[in-house]
Parts: structure tokens; sequence; C-alpha cells
């Protein structure tokens, strides 16, 4: 037997001219973009004795500094689990009317989604700077913000694990007469409770990681140590900073991971 | 006096015998063009055990879910214990539900809860929703929730999950969660499918002994053949959404049955 009745590939097909047609043009689109904004690989590299002279003068981290600086990461992380959660319980209502296979109303869903999207355009480094600007400098514009910031997120993540659903216990629930709350309680929320979980855990670490960031803005937490500890070319307590978030970093990462795979 | 008792025993013999289904030139056109059910007219007197046989795609499915109006008519009416069940609406829609019990070729359960909390949502109806998604059960449905799982014979795996249970198992829960409805009615769309030989004979004598013992109507889409005949009252059969086919078991012979099941 040979492959005689296997149809015949073209030479599109024969030759990968799309895979290697779609290589070319990206490659010739990232030159182009780097000419065009005016990159210099070559700087990066001739740069390379300034980064190791901060290197250098970090390399004596400031330990006595670690006592101050306990206080505002305690901060960052509870900024970081104060916004993601109150993001989430903004998001798990407009998750659900998002979700095609909940809500047949293809307006209400339509115009949830375009709300959705909306909030999802709006940069977090920019929300940072609004809300500095309106609550002053602290902890408040950065909850604001990641609670902006995981709205946006989670509530997409949560429509979509919805429309995964099985169908046939809200089929079941709704022959029983149960009421549409209800059928959620009962045959949605068990489906997805767990994927929820884990969702808004790695949104948490996202934002610990971003609440870092954002306090360099002034919006509260580590951040504003490691602006102003850079400012005073004060790079002992820098490191410590830096050494610092990512061990709570690590920390925080390592907890969720482990409670997400115990999870799914 | 024998003036009213005949008047009184006429009145019961009609009350026995008046319909508690009926389905009056009812029609079913799908958004997309596809003719679900083409001019069904017929009666079914209640405690019954109806079996409604026919090909894949003959419209079994949609006639059943047009009782409990899991599906609307495009025409026609369907009335249940004379009532037109198109007047129903909100509140009103979920107690003509209650009335009706639901059994499916997938069970329907909710997988990841227990077996009790299964059972009991079949009882949410009779429940405010706060309570229902509090799960504030009386004492007494919770004995009813044993009484049902024990009709079953299922009642020693009530904290089970109900992924952890067999096939034929979660049928039988599915059926316990019908009973918690009390229902009139109830309506099993190819309950057997997925069983095996011996649990599909367990599943179906349930049926037939909540017909024979408290007198529900019981209504069931099959494929066998000799199902059918084993456990029906009546046997109707549809073909492309018509009614090709009505006779009360008595009278119904291997030839007709075979030819219902011929594609023409
Ligand atoms: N939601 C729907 N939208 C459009 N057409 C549908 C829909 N549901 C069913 N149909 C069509 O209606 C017809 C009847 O389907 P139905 O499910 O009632 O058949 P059935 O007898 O139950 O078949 P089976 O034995 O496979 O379950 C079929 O042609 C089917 O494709
Ligand atoms: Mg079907």
């Amino acid at each position: 037997m040979t492959n005689a009745n296997l149809p015949r590939r073209s030479w599109v097909q024969r030759w990968h001219v799309k895979g290697i047609g779609w290589t070319a043009l990206m490659v010739l689109l990232l030159i182009g973009s780097s000419k065009m904004t005016d990159v210099n690989v070559g700087m990066f590299f001739s740069n390379l004795d300034q980064f190791a002279d901060l290197i250098v003068r970090m390399s004596n981290p400031a330990w006595d500094y670690l006592s101050v600086i306990i206080q505002p990461l305690i901060e960052t992380i509870q900024m970081a689990i104060l916004g993601t959660t109150i993001g989430t319980v903004f998001a798990i209502p407009f998750a659900l009317l998002a979700a095609g296979n909940l809500v047949h109303n293809k307006f209400l869903r339509g115009f949830d989604r375009l709300v959705l999207d909306l909030v999802r355009t709006l940069p977090d480094l920019l929300l940072a700077a609004i809300f500095v600007a309106i609550f002053g400098i602290g902890s408040t514009a950065g909850v604001i913000t990641l609670a902006i910031f995981s709205f946006g997120m989670i509530s997409k993540l949560f429509y979509e694990v919805i429309e995964t659903i099985d169908m046939g216990p809200l089929e079941a629930m709704e022959s029983v007469g149960a009421s549409k709350i209800t059928i959620i309680w009962y045959a949605v929320l068990p489906q997805i409770m767990n994927q929820f979980v884990s969702y808004f855990l790695y949104t948490l670490e996202i934002n610990v990681r971003a609440s870092t960031v954002l306090g360099y803005l002034g919006a509260g937490g580590i951040g504003v140590y490691l602006q102003r500890s850079l400012n005073e070319f004060n790079y002992g307590a820098t490191a410590v900073i830096i050494l610092a978030t990512i061990v709570v970093v690590l920390i925080i990462d390592g907890i969720s991971n482990h409670l997400r795979r115990v999870l799914l | 006096m024998d003036e009213h008792l005949a008047t009184f025993l006429r009145g019961a013999y009609e009350m026995e015998q008046a319909p508690i289904i009926s389905f009056k030139h009812v029609s079913k056109v799908y958004s997309n063009g596809t003719v679900g059910l083409k001019d069904i007219d017929f009666s079914i007197p209640k405690g019954q055990f109806l079996v409604v046989v026919g090909l894949s795609g003959s419209g079994k499915s949609t006639l059943m879910r047009t009782i409990n109006r899991m599906h609307e008519v495009t025409e026609g009416e369907v009335y249940v214990e004379n009532e037109a069940v198109s007047a129903y609406k909100g509140r009103s829609l979920r107690t003509l539900r209650r009335r009706i019990g639901m059994i499916f070729q997938n069970f329907n359960l909710i997988n990841r809860s227990s077996v009790e909390k299964n059972v009991l949502s079949g009882r949410v109806s009779y429940y405010p929703t706060w309570k229902s998604v509090m799960g504030l059960f009386s004492a007494e449905d919770k004995q009813k929730a044993v009484a049902s799982l024990n009709r079953v014979n299922m009642s020693e795996k009530i904290y089970a999950r109900a992924d952890e249970l067999s096939g034929g198992q979660q049928q039988r829960v599915a059926i316990a969660r019908t009973l918690m409805q009390d229902p009139k009615i109830i309506l099993a769309d190819e309950p057997i499918a997925s069983l095996d030989p011996l649990t599909t004979k367990t599943v179906m004598d349930i049926l037939k002994r909540l017909n024979q013992e408290d007198g529900l109507t019981v209504i069931v889409n099959l494929h066998s053949v000799e199902l059918a005949r084993e456990y029906a009252d009546r046997i109707v059969g549809l073909r492309a959404g018509e009614l090709v086919y009505d006779e009360p078991i008595s009278a119904v012979t291997e030839a007709d049955l075979n030819k219902i099941y011929q594609a023409i």
C-alpha cells in the first residue's frame, strides 16, 4: 500500500510559503520600527559600564534600613490584597452579565462588554498618576488604581471561564423552578469557584509586583521609599529595598502558585 | 341522594379521565428555520406511563420541553392541568415547573456538590431565593431528602460528591432530586441512554414504581423498542416533528414500531 490515495499538497503547502512569509514580514517590521523609533542597540552595550557602576554602588546594602521598610512592604501587600478584592467584588456581577451563555439579551451583554473593554484600555500608570493627583500621595490612590486594574482583568478572565461551563446543571435547576440567582448559586458557582480563586490569586501576584511600581508614582507602599532612596543617591538603601521586594514577591508567588496547584 | 351521588361519581370519573397534559395543534419552528414539531395534537391522561419513540432528530426532546416551557411553541398551545402553559410568567412559571420533574440523559447533577445538596436543590422553588442561597432548608425537608434517597436506594451515599458516583447512581440521585419537587408529572429524556442494561432496568423500574405507587404521570423518551414495550401504557411515535403513531400498549405490534424506525 502506498499513499497514492492521499490528496497532493499544493506547492504553497509543500514549501511552507505561509510560515516563511510571515517570519520574513515580522523581521522586516522589527527592523523598520527600530529604525523609525531611533532605538540604538549600540547604546545599550556602550552604557553597560554605568550599569556596572550602579551595581557596585549597590553592592553595599544598608541592612539596618530593613527595619524602616518593613512597614511599607506590609502596606504594599495590603494595598494589593485590598485592591484585588475590591476589583473582584465589582467584577463578579459584570462577568456574569458578560457571559453569553447566561445573558441572552445582546444589548445588555454588548454594553457590559464595552464597559469592560474600555476599563481595560486604561493604563494602570496613568490611573495611578490621576489618583495621586486627586487623593494626594498615599495608599488610597494605589488601592483604587489596583482595584480598577483588577476589575478589568478579572471580569474578562471570569466571563471566559463562565462561558465554558457545562450547561446541563443549569437546565436541571431551571426545570425544578429555581430563580435566576438560585440557578447561578447552585449550578454556576460550584463549577467555576476553583478557577475564580485561582485567577484571583494570579491577579494578586501581578498586583503585588505592580504596586511596587505604582508606589514610585506616589501611590503608597514600598515604591515611595524606592524613589526616595534613588533621589538621595542612597544606593545602599536601594539595594535593600530591591532585595526585600524580590523576596516578598517570590514568597507571594510561591504561596499563590501552591494554592492554585492545589485548587486545579 | 342517588342524584347527588351520581353527580359526584360522574364528576370524579371525569376528573380521573381529564387529561393532565394536552397538545392543541402545537408547532415549533426553531429560530434557524428547523422544524421541531408539526401540528402535534393529542392528550395524556393523568397517571399514564407514556413512551415517546422516534429517530434522532424527530423532535422527542423538543416535545418534552414544551410541556415545562423550557422551549416556547410557535403555534398552538400546550395545556397542563387545563391551564395554558404560555400564560405562565416569572414566579408562576416557576411553580408550573415545580409540578413537573425532569430527568436527563446526562443526569445534570452539580458534580462538585454533595449528593445531599443536589437532592435539596430540587426543593428550592419552595423557598425564597435568599433562603435557597444560604442553604436554609427546614429540618422536614432535610428529612425528606433522606426519604427521597431511600426511595432510590441511595441514602448511604448522601455525603458523597456527585462526581464520585457511577452513571446509574447519578441518575438515581437525579430522580431523588426530582422527587423533592413533589411533582405530578415526570419527564424523562432518554434517561437510560448512557447506562448499562442492568442499571437501565433499575432506573426504569423506579420510574414505573413512581407511576404505579404515587400515581405520577410519566413521559419517557426512549430509543429502545423493547424497553418501550416493556414499560409503556401507551406509545407515541414521532417522525420529523409529526405524530405518526399513537397506540395503547395492547395494540402495539413489533411491525408498527419497526416502521417508526425506518427512515423514509
Ligand atoms: N436549539 C435548537 N436550535 C435549532 N434547531 C434545533 C435546536 N434543538 C433541536 N433542534 C432541531 O430540532 C429537531 C428536533 O430535535 P430534538 O432534539 O427534539 O430531537 P430528538 O428526537 O430529541 O433527537 P435525539 O434522539 O437525538 O435526542 C432536530 O432537527 C434538531 O436538529
Ligand atoms: Mg433528544
